[in-house]
């Protein structure tokens, strides 16, 4: 399976719906995505994860390096998953410290800390 | 089709995969390690754990293999064992060592770890580096040897559902 990406605007948010695999091969589509994001001034993303099916260490360097870009321009990079095997590989690498994990798309766009 | 081992004779792979070390292929050694993995009796609730390590090695050992120049494949034995099923990624990357030109695969590992802000982080060395973090984080059974002729990952799993927690 490969790795799918559409992305629409709520508000100020920009919401990044990723599908399928997330692994070094398909991570590269992923980053090119939030970099374009960000050149293009969306600098508050939220990256809806519910339809990832698997996610590798690769993926989490794609994720960190678009919390980093956003950072630079004091936006933000909010996640959505509740899928257990997912959030398990952001908890065994300490990343659930260093991202805010919401159960919705809702949740997330309303959220502002 | 247990792996059979003879007196003076090392364990038969019950699958060898090669591959070439392209991206790409990754995919494919994980789905086929999470077959003969289910096939070996690995608790279901497991495989998920196998099929990310499996993959987080690989790509490791693509990574290595590209940094390094090297034109060899990707060996992955999977190994059915009497109680356990193991998985031995070998990356048979000559530069491993730094015995060839270019930056070795230790040295950069060790820059990365000295000036962590000095690299983007989703650059290949740290991403090695957190794939290792994730192996160890799932694998309870896991050994990395750094050879002469390479580095190879060793992982297992008991293959008694009763003891494979989920």
């Amino acid at each position: 399976m490969d790795l799918s990406l559409s992305t629409r605007t709520v508000g100020d948010r920009t919401v990044v719906e990723v599908g399928g695999e997330i692994d070094v091969y398909t991570a590269p589509k992923l980053r090119e995505q939030l970099v374009e994001l960000v050149n293009d001034g969306s600098y508050h993303l939220v990256v809806d994860m519910e339809g990832v099916d698997f996610l590798d260490s690769t993926g989490l360097g794609v994720l960190v390096g678009g919390l980093k870009r956003v950072r630079a321009h004091e936006g933000s990079l909010r996640l959505v998953c509740n899928q257990e095997r997912i959030l398990k590989i952001f908890r065994i690498t300490g990343l659930t410290k260093v991202f805010p994990i919401h159960t919705s798309v809702d949740e997330a766009v309303a959220a502002t800390d | 089709m247990h792996a059979r081992k003879t007196e003076g004779e090392a364990v038969m792979a019950t699958v060898e995969l090669r591959f070439s070390a392209l991206p790409e292929h990754v995919r494919t050694a994980r789905l086929v390690a999470a077959a003969v993995a289910r096939r070996a009796g690995v608790d279901e609730a497991v495989l998920d754990e196998v099929r990310l390590a499996v993959g987080e090695a690989c790509t490791r050992a693509v990574g290595l293999h590209r940094a390094n120049g090297a034109n060899l494949p990707v060996r992955v034995l999977l190994t059915e064992e009497e109680k356990k099923f193991s998985i031995e990624v070998g990356e048979e990357a000559p530069g491993a060592t730094g015995d060839r030109p270019g930056v070795p695969a230790a040295r950069a590992d060790d820059e990365a770890r000295a000036h962590p802000g000095s690299s983007a982080p989703d650059s290949g060395e740290d991403e090695g580096q957190m794939g290792l973090a994730v192996i160890s984080g799932l694998v309870d059974d896991v050994e990395v040897i750094e050879g002469p002729g390479g580095g190879v990952i060793r992982m297992s799993w008991p293959t008694n559902p009763a003891v494979a927690l989920p």
